[in-house]
């Protein structure tokens, strides 16, 4: 029996008076979920398309250093004749970096996907506390203004690199007090969000969904956000410290006697920037984490939505999982084997980093496995689902000689570092987004994105993001330094190599960006133009799909609440008469 | 949750009092233990042993911790686990710095 | 549209929402005072000398005057919510008062702490010492201006939900509490270690 039709007309049925609500009450200061994740999927899509720019005028001065950059060299660096000075590429790395990360990925994944899908999935009429998450929303906004405000200060913005280390940092022109500032509002917001949805799904699981019935996407936010809600206030902390250091003259990070620029500084000194460094990749690894989690949580429900049999390995994945979450929390010292540290030290956290390997391995071999068999659909979701798998395993991959501190005595802050990160973030997690954004938009909408537009946006992109990404690994290995603003051109053992890399993957790069703009073109045409889709037109059986198409805003997402009976992968079970049973479908006599 | 009944409530009331109490004279024990000269490791391990005593007691009556449900307490416990290596930087640090020297 | 289990608690955890919700940001608070607990010893220990909190002017008769205060600041909160759970509003209304007042009495007493280190031309630049006493104190006495403005909120302001919806009014009050409390356990550990050790 279906819980809802695709044309039913809820709302009307509830006894409460109907009042119509301002448009500010609507749609500015929503208390609604899935309004709530428009917004932040919105706002993330802008950040990322500006954080993306930013990486495209850095290729220009590492593809073409010293020569003066089209049409925005004019505008932006006149004095220096169009050429890009040293200070603004710092700033664009910088910027870069955390824009991507902090306002770009993790608003997406968490605020946005985490937002609109969580309570639907758990067949949950909103989050526990729809006032906080409204708050949580608005601190990100309020931290991305400060983000992006700080280019206008004197000085410009934050150039110490994403990762801020002091002394450096500390002295920075005033940028990277809007950046601590900006980190701060990021933080809370990320703090109250975590709070959010793990009291949302701990307490409003719908009747009969049991935690080993719930879609793996759900146990993937679950972990994501006890990382986030306790790894961030290493970095908090930080961040208070950091800005007592800069404006109250105190000198947790600034070691004694230090001088810059010819003069002894008057700080007392004392500090030390290693506790910069430990308290910034306590939080910083969970973090890498927290990129990861949703992005496999989207592919898992992509790939075995598309492959019609259910999920190999639900428990193992659990388990992995959990594990992983857990042990992120000890590895954190791996970004530091080149502070001086000693062999003990050394061999414990290498030791960790190695166990950590384990759980992602799991879950590609558990994904992998769902595939043998499957009646697999080569629909835009599943393609870029599908080319998550191959572009984790080199990001992984990659990641195991800078796990271990002889090879990464060699490979430390080069090309290849970047390469591997990349891996993960870029073809990893931004694939998996994109995976999620084709597969949710007919439940936002009700209309499908176009196929071609989304399969001339597939190709492009992951030929052109293997042709940016492949060279920097083999730059790091020739010992290529990374945030050098001209590639490598200076240094004669680099040169070579950047010069016959950094070229091609500038154009790789341009070209990249010219495969977004069906991707951009697709999503808007597709909200009014695209083919009418029904409630369930991916015929998936998780209760998001239970719940009306485009559930309207305000008046909760089921007309009942839907109660849970099975599993959330019972796609072609024997004896059923379709190819998939939805979660809350009973038995058929 | 606890029993709502009026007895109850006035029984835990008289366990508030009974706690402040100690708390307040636990506290005029700190100050007057820090007034002993003892060796550096000793006073920290007093100090933050009569510390966390209290904080015991705060949690445990003020908090509800000790009638509280488990979920709760499993919580608390990742959480202890996770400051416990959040304390490791500073330990780990300055010992590898020893066994470097 | 009503959330589940805003009032009443959900049969399989035994909790109403926002009592794990406030215990889940009391975790990520032990984290965030842990950090800078963390940094502190860190430093500390890194020092090749350290000075004493007597020796620095830390009046240590004030601190312990603040810390009864404190303390006797979180009786007074439960008492708060007892006195709710024994359908006595006039007395929630007397207990949170006095909460309220202590928390101020707290607040003058640091402010006294604070000029007082001022004349004396010690600011957080002077030392790593006052960096990390000012900082931990500062955030500390932060917490407890928040904690104040919440509970000055369902003091005044606020209390109107007792004639509406009682039950879901002292769950308020409850979570109040915990997180009143926890500031007050944040102090039982700063007192020691920054003005007895």
């Amino acid at each position: 029996m279906a819980l809802v039709d695709d044309h039913a007309v809820p709302a009307h049925g509830h006894a409460e008076a109907h009042h119509e609500e301002s448009f500010l009450r609507k749609y500015v200061f929503s208390q609604d979920h899935k309004w709530i994740g428009i917004q932040y999927g919105f706002t993330a899509l802008l950040f990322l398309l500006f954080g993306f720019t930013l990486m495209m005028m850095m290729r220009w001065a590492l593809a073409f250093p010293g020569k003066p950059m089209p049409i925005l060299g004019g505008w932006l660096f006149k004095a220096m004749g169009g050429v890009m000075p040293p200070e603004f590429y710092n700033q664009l790395g910088a910027m870069h970096g955390t824009i991507m990360v902090f306002l770009g990925i993790v608003p997406l994944a968490v605020g946005a996907f985490g937002n609109y899908v969580v309570p639907l999935q758990i067949g949950a009429p909103d989050m526990a506390f729809p006032k906080l998450n409204m708050t949580s929303y608005w601190l990100y906004f309020c931290g991305g203004v400060a983000m992006l405000g700080s280019f206008f200060l004197p000085g410009g913005a934050a150039q110490s690199g994403w990762t801020s280390y002091p002394p450096l940092s500390d002295i920075a022109p005033t940028g990277q007090t809007a950046w601590l500032v900006g980190m701060l509002f990021l933080i809370f917001s990320s703090l109250l969000g975590a709070t959010n949805f793990l009291v949302t799904i701990i307490q409003l699981r719908a009747p009969g969904l049991t935690w080993m019935r719930l879609p793996f996407f759900v146990w993937a936010q679950f972990v994501t956000s006890f990382l986030l809600l306790l790894a961030f206030p290493a970095l908090q902390a930080a961040g208070i410290l950091q800005l007592m250091d800069r404006l109250a003259g105190t000198s947790f990070f600034l070691p004694s006697g230090l001088v810059v620029s010819g003069v002894h500084l008057p700080n007392t000194g004392g500090g030390s920037p290693l506790l910069w460094q430990h308290l910034f990749w306590f939080l910083a690894h969970p973090e890498v984490y927290v990129l990861i989690l949703p992005a496999f949580g989207i592919v898992t429900e992509v790939i075995t939505n598309n492959t019609r049999k259910p999920l190999w390995g639900y428990r193992s994945l659990v388990y992995a999982v959990t594990f992983l979450g857990f042990m992120s929390f000890v590895v954190w010292a791996h970004h530091m084997f080149m502070t001086g540290m000693g062999t003990v030290m050394s061999t414990f956290f290498q030791t960790t980093t190695m166990i950590i390997s384990i759980p992602s391995v799991i879950v590609l071999t558990a994904l992998l496995i769902t595939l043998w068999g499957g009646s697999i659909r080569f629909n835009t979701p599943m393609l870029f689902a599908l080319a998550f798998l191959p572009m984790f395993a080199i990001g992984g991959l990659t990641g195991l000689p800078l796990g271990l501190a002889p090879t990464d005595i060699h490979l430390h802050d080069t090309y290849y570092v970047i390469g591997h990160f990349h891996y993960v973030v870029a073809p990893g997690t931004i694939f998996a987004m994109f995976a999620g954004i084709y597969y949710w938009f007919p439940k936002l909408t009700g209309r499908r994105m176009n196929e071609t537009l989304g399969k001339i946006h597939f190709w492009p992109s992951i030929i052109a993001i293997n042709c940016i990404f492949m060279p920097m690994l083999w730059q790091g290995l020739a010992g290529v330094s990374r945030r050098l603003y001209d590639g490598g051109a200076s240094y004669s053992h680099a040169r070579e190599v950047a010069a016959h890399t950094n070229p091609f993957m500038s154009y790789a790069a341009w070209t990249l960006a010219l495969a977004q703009i069906p991707f951009i073109i697709n999503l808007f045409w597709s909200i009014k133009k695209g083919k009418e889709a029904g409630s369930n037109p991916w015929e998936a059986t998780t209760l998001d799909w239970a719940a009306t198409t485009s559930p309207p805003l305000g008046h909760g997402n089921f007309e009942q609440v839907p109660v849970v009976v099975r599993g959330p992968y019972d796609y072609s079970l024997p004896g059923a008469s379709r190819d998939f049973t939805p979660q809350h479908q009973v038995e058929e006599t | 949750m606890s029993a709502h009944d009026a007895e109850s409530i006035r029984k835990e009331t008289k366990a508030y009092i009974t706690v402040f109490i100690s708390l307040a004279v636990l506290t005029v024990l700190t100050v007057g233990v820090s007034y002993f000269h003892m060796p550096v490791r000793l006073a920290i391990l007093v100090a933050l042993a009569i510390a966390t005593f209290k904080g015991s007691l705060v949690a445990a009556v003020f908090m509800h911790l000790r009638a509280e449900r488990r979920l709760i307490y499993w919580v608390l416990v990742l959480t202890v686990i996770f400051f416990i290596f959040l304390m490791a930087i500073p330990s780990i640090s300055q010992w590898d710095q020893r066994m470097l020297r | 549209m009503e959330i589940p289990y805003t009032t009443e608690a959900r049969p399989d955890t035994g909790l109403f929402n926002a009592k794990l919700g406030i215990w889940l940001f009391l975790a990520s608070e032990v984290m965030l005072f842990g950090s800078l607990f963390s940094a502190y010893i860190l430093l500390r220990t890194g020092a090749p000398v350290w000075p004493h909190g007597r020796t620095q002017g830390l009046s240590i008769p004030l601190a312990t005057v603040n810390t009864m205060v404190l303390i006797a600041s979180s009786v007074t909160m439960v008492l708060s919510w007892a006195s709710l759970r024994l359908k006595d509003f006039a007395k929630y209304r007397l207990y949170l008062g006095l909460t309220i007042l202590a928390g101020l009495c707290f607040m003058v007493i640091k402010g006294f702490e604070y000029s007082a280190k001022f004349e004396h031309h010690h600011f957080p630049s002077t030392s790593t010492f006052f960096a990390v006493y000012f900082t931990l104190t500062g955030l500390h006495g932060l917490h407890v201006l928040g904690g104040m403005i919440i509970n000055g909120y369902f003091w005044g302001p606020g209390a109107k939900m007792w004639k509406s919806d009682p039950e879901r009014f002292t769950n308020r009050i409850e979570v109040a509490g915990l997180y009143w409390h926890f500031v007050d356990l944040v102090w039982i550990f700063l007192f020691p270690t920054l003005y007895l050790l």
